[in-house]
């Protein structure tokens, strides 16, 4: 074996060797990543990662220390190495030390959290506001600045909830209508509730606020760089509360002012829509069709597919007496909810047509045979 | 006609005579195994909806719970293991242990001490019927969160805030027995500053019982004229506010979980310096550190709120004051390390419990202090980084202290010695569980996982599998606990009067098992050391 070869085996080996240690260090610190907070993308979120950091390592020195002692402890000081204990049992000195030592470990956490706690709560001079208001089960946007507002409700399929699909890459945390935001601009959140407390957040972004009825609170946040963003309702709200994801897509400025336009012109063009839609008398079989999508989107998660119900909490629509009682009280019901209950005012969130079709549907399924057949004008003029 | 302690009785059918026995019992020992058996009791049945909770969580998608029943399980898990596991498991723990450790004959208020045991019966019986009614258990976490739990309530809540009056009362009173059993039985001699620490930790204890849970019985009377009878604390509609239910909820509230600790640090005050064979470091700054805790404890409640809209100056007040506990349970911390330092130290089954008691309550200590800082709790808050937080110093601090406690006085209770292999072996089965359910509930919670979710995002999903495995293994492993327990009590070993070669204070100069009646006579104290050795 000649040298020049003995030393390229060598090489290889070394650069195998390498690459072996760069992938472990690489999957290492990949995974290390996962098992970590999150650094986000807005220098809010990168600084508290890295007072997430320091408080980590501290306490995980401590406890290195600490739980040291204790083991050194454990194995030097056993019976059978150490039959006779000391009788040590008191030392001011080592008290007023151990006492003294933490307070100023303390300290050195408590002025970085207090310095960035003072910088979330400046919620002075935004360039944007969005209202936010949470409510079992779903989000509502408002663009303060403009009359922009819709739902954002969960977009899994109940399939996919039920193990019947595949799950997709976004299970649990996509939406029909994403809340679209610029970028390079201070966007203040105002969180309310229409119902019971909720909690709207998105760890990348490192913003948590309550949702409460009744009471307005603020955040706010600047994001440097377009990206979608995932997060999910954080205070238990109730049944579907692990069913209320939030989406943020961020987006250039030029294609942000693009979105509002588009925006602009989707609501001009729905309320044209609403025009011909009342202005035509619908049949039956269009009604049912349209009645049955609104119903599985909206009514299902409570009422159940087949209008079984769930016990009393979410009566059944399957012979219920709204549903073949009279026409007024079924629309009343559908439209403004029904007080203290989970039950919601639909009118908001849906459209003329969509209302008196799940009406429609309602009183025309499950069993359910009045024949009855409601007019989207019925229901404009009921607004 | 039978003669027990000179009282002569008619005799009864062995029914009646059972029956008469545990529902008139007047006598500590009694009581106290009656409040253990109901804590065991109740272990089991908040461990099981636990184990039913870390089913559906094993995979992501809806397996084999309803959202709404999985939501009534998280609940009635909570309720039942602070309501009825923790706090009776204490209460029993102090029934059994003060009188003798304090040398009494019996708690100072013997009538108020069976009154107070058999409110609870009623009260979990109450609590736990809320299940098979319509519209099914509560089902807005333990911490009912108006208006979840006012407007939206299911019927059932009127049940729920019964049942939680009737705890609170069986809670208030035993704590004023304790509290004037202390104050007024102890043997000549032994002053406040010479009591054992158990004895100091479940005094102060006490006193927060005492002083919180009136505040939790006014929350839970706000939530029922909430609902029927048309005022308005908590609803915005008709001028109320919700965020005053958590004000109040936690006042209560965080005094309560320390409630669930501090006689845990008496336990382990109590042990280590046995099986170190060395006098407890720093007894007088163990004291102060514990009174410190509990004083503080009062000014902390907003740490939960965080997230709900304080205003800054709020915030920093309770992050500072937060942050300030970590100095006297710290103190605790250094004090236990420094009794084992140059001790002897033996390792049996209580001593290991201690010992696990003392690392993991710390690692929950840590994470404490963590979510203490309020702009990284806006990340940690309502995330299972929390759920790991508080099941770290409840499982391994409260549920291990108990445990210790058991094993410590078993034998002094029935007589045996409890199978020492078999106890090796749960230590060992359960701190591994224990660690590998809990600890990967850090990496769920700081990856984004909300708390109290019957359903998750595939990226939750390895470490969620990891932990419901853990969990399976930790409620089978309290299966061979019930065992142990019952074993040591059919037979056993014999033990000696002082049951531990280490073991000071007076309930070990009484013969095991001890006798139903005790310090008939108060005992001299400090005892001396021929006292132990008696047969």
């Amino acid at each position: 074996m000649d040298n020049g070869k003995h030393v390229t085996s060598i090489t290889s080996m070394l650069q195998r060797g390498l690459t072996f240690l760069l992938f472990m260090a690489f999957s290492a610190a990949n995974f290390a990543a996962d098992l970590d907070l999150r650094p986000g993308v807005t220098d809010m979120s990168q600084r508290i990662q890295s007072l997430h950091h320091t408080s980590l390592i501290i306490c995980s020195v401590i406890g290195v220390v600490v739980f040291g002692l204790m083991f050194y402890s454990m194995y030097a000081h056993r019976r059978t190495k150490n039959p006779t204990p000391a009788d040590f049992h008191e030392s001011t000195i080592v008290e007023v030390i151990w006492t003294l030592i933490p307070v100023l470990i303390l300290v050195s956490l408590a002025v970085p959290a207090t310095t960035a706690l003072i910088e979330i709560e400046d919620n002075s001079d935004p360039d944007l506001t969005v209202l936010i208001t949470g409510s079992q089960w779903k989000w509502h946007y408002q663009y303060l600045e403009s009359d922009i507002n819709f739902y954002s409700n969960l977009a899994t399929s109940q399939e996919q909830r039920d193990n019947l699909e595949p799950k997709g890459v976004n299970y649990l945390l996509e939406v029909d209508n994403v809340l679209v935001l610029p970028t390079n601009k201070k966007v203040r959140f105002l969180t309310t509730s229409d119902d019971v407390i909720h909690s709207w957040w998105i760890p990348d972004f490192a913003v948590k606020q309550d949702a409460v009825p009744g009471f307005i609170n603020e955040a706010w946040t600047r994001v440097d760089e377009p990206g979608v963003f995932r997060g999910q309702c954080a205070e238990f709200c109730g049944k579907d509360h692990a069913f209320m994801p939030i989406v943020v897509e961020v987006q250039a400025e030029a294609d942000f002012d693009q979105w509002l336009e588009d925006q602009r012109l989707a609501i001009e063009l729905a309320s044209g829509q609403a025009v011909a839609d009342r202005a035509k008398t619908w049949a039956m079989a269009e009604l049912m069709e349209i009645g049955e999508q609104v119903y599985v989107d909206h009514c299902a998660t409570c009422h159940e597919l087949d209008g079984a119900g769930q016990g009393s909490t979410y009566p059944a629509l399957a012979g219920g007496e709204i549903p073949n009682g009279p026409m007024e009280a079924h629309i009343e019901q559908v439209m403004n909810g029904k007080a203290d209950t989970e039950m919601q005012a639909w009118a908001p969130q849906l459209s003329d047509l969509e209302i008196a079709s799940v009406i429609t549907y309602e009183r025309n399924s499950f069993g359910n045979e009045t024949a009855d057949l409601v007019q989207p004008i019925t229901i404009y003029e009921s607004r | 006609m039978a003669e027990i302690a000179g009282h002569t009785i008619p005799n009864r059918s062995p029914l009646m005579a059972f029956l008469e026995r545990w529902f008139l019992t007047t006598n500590h020992k009694e009581i106290g195994s009656l409040y253990l058996w109901l804590s065991f009791v109740l272990f089991f049945i908040g461990g099981a909806m636990a184990m039913l909770i870390r089913v559906e969580l094993f995979q992501p998608g809806l397996q084999y719970l309803e959202p709404l029943f999985y939501n009534q399980m998280v609940t009635m898990h909570g309720l039942i293991m602070v309501f009825g596991v923790v706090m009776p498991g204490f209460v029993g723990l102090a029934n059994w242990q003060i009188p003798m450790m304090i040398g009494a004959p019996d708690m100072a208020l013997p009538r108020l001490n069976n009154f107070s045991f058999w409110i609870l019966p009623f009260a979990f019986t109450l609590l736990t019927s809320s299940l098979f009614m319509e519209g099914g258990a509560p089902n807005f976490g333990w911490t009912f969160y108006a208006p979840l739990s006012t407007t939206y309530g299911p019927p059932s809540t009127d049940f729920f805030i019964l049942g939680v009056h009737l705890m609170g009362v069986s809670s208030i009173l035993g704590a004023i027995n304790i509290i004037v059993t202390i104050f007024n039985m102890r043997t000549e001699g032994m002053t406040l500053m010479k009591m054992p620490l158990f004895v100091w930790t479940w005094l102060i204890t006490a006193f927060l019982l005492v002083m919180v849970m009136p505040v939790l019985a006014g929350a839970v009377t706000m939530m029922l004229t909430d609902r029927h009878f048309g005022t308005s604390f908590f609803e915005a509609a008709g001028g109320g506010d919700p965020l005053l239910f958590q004000h109040v909820f936690w006042f209560f509230g965080h005094p309560e979980v320390y409630i669930l600790i501090l006689p845990g640090f008496g336990i382990a005050s109590q042990i280590i310096p046995t099986f170190a064979r060395k006098k407890l470091f720093g007894y007088t700054s163990m004291v102060y550190a514990t009174a410190s805790i509990a004083i503080l404890s009062f000014v902390v409640w907003g740490h939960h709120m965080f997230a709900a809209g304080l205003p800054l100056a709020a915030e920093l007040f309770f992050m500072y004051c937060t942050m300030l506990i970590a100095v006297p349970t710290g103190v605790k911390v250094f004090n236990w390390v420094a009794t084992m330092w140059r001790g002897s130290m033996t390792f049996e089954t209580p001593m290991l419990f201690a010992l696990g008691f003392v690392i993991l309550f710390t690692i929950g200590g840590f994470s404490g202090l963590m979510l203490a800082l309020v702009p990284a709790d806006f990340q940690y808050h309502d995330t299972f980084f929390v759920v790991a937080h508080f099941h770290y110093v409840l499982y391994p601090g409260a549920i291990f202290g108990i445990m210790s406690a058991v094993y410590y006085w078993l034998p002094k209770w029935c007589g045996n010695m409890y199978d020492e292999r078999l106890g090796k072996i749960h230590f060992w089965t359960a701190i591994i569980a224990v660690n590998m359910t809990f600890f990967p509930m850090h990496f769920i919670g700081l990856a984004g996982m909300p708390r109290r979710i019957v359903d998750y995002s595939i990226q939750f999903a390895d470490f969620n599998m990891v932990s419901s495995i853990g969990a399976a293994l930790l409620g089978l492993t309290q299966v061979l606990f019930l065992y142990i327990v019952i074993k040591a009590i059919r037979g056993g070993e014999k033990a000696t009067p002082q049951v531990w070669e280490g073991a000071e204070g007076l309930e070990w100069t009484l013969p095991s098992p001890a006798p139903l009646h005790t310090f008939e006579a108060p005992p001299q104290f400090p005892a001396p050391q021929e006292a132990y050795k008696h047969e």
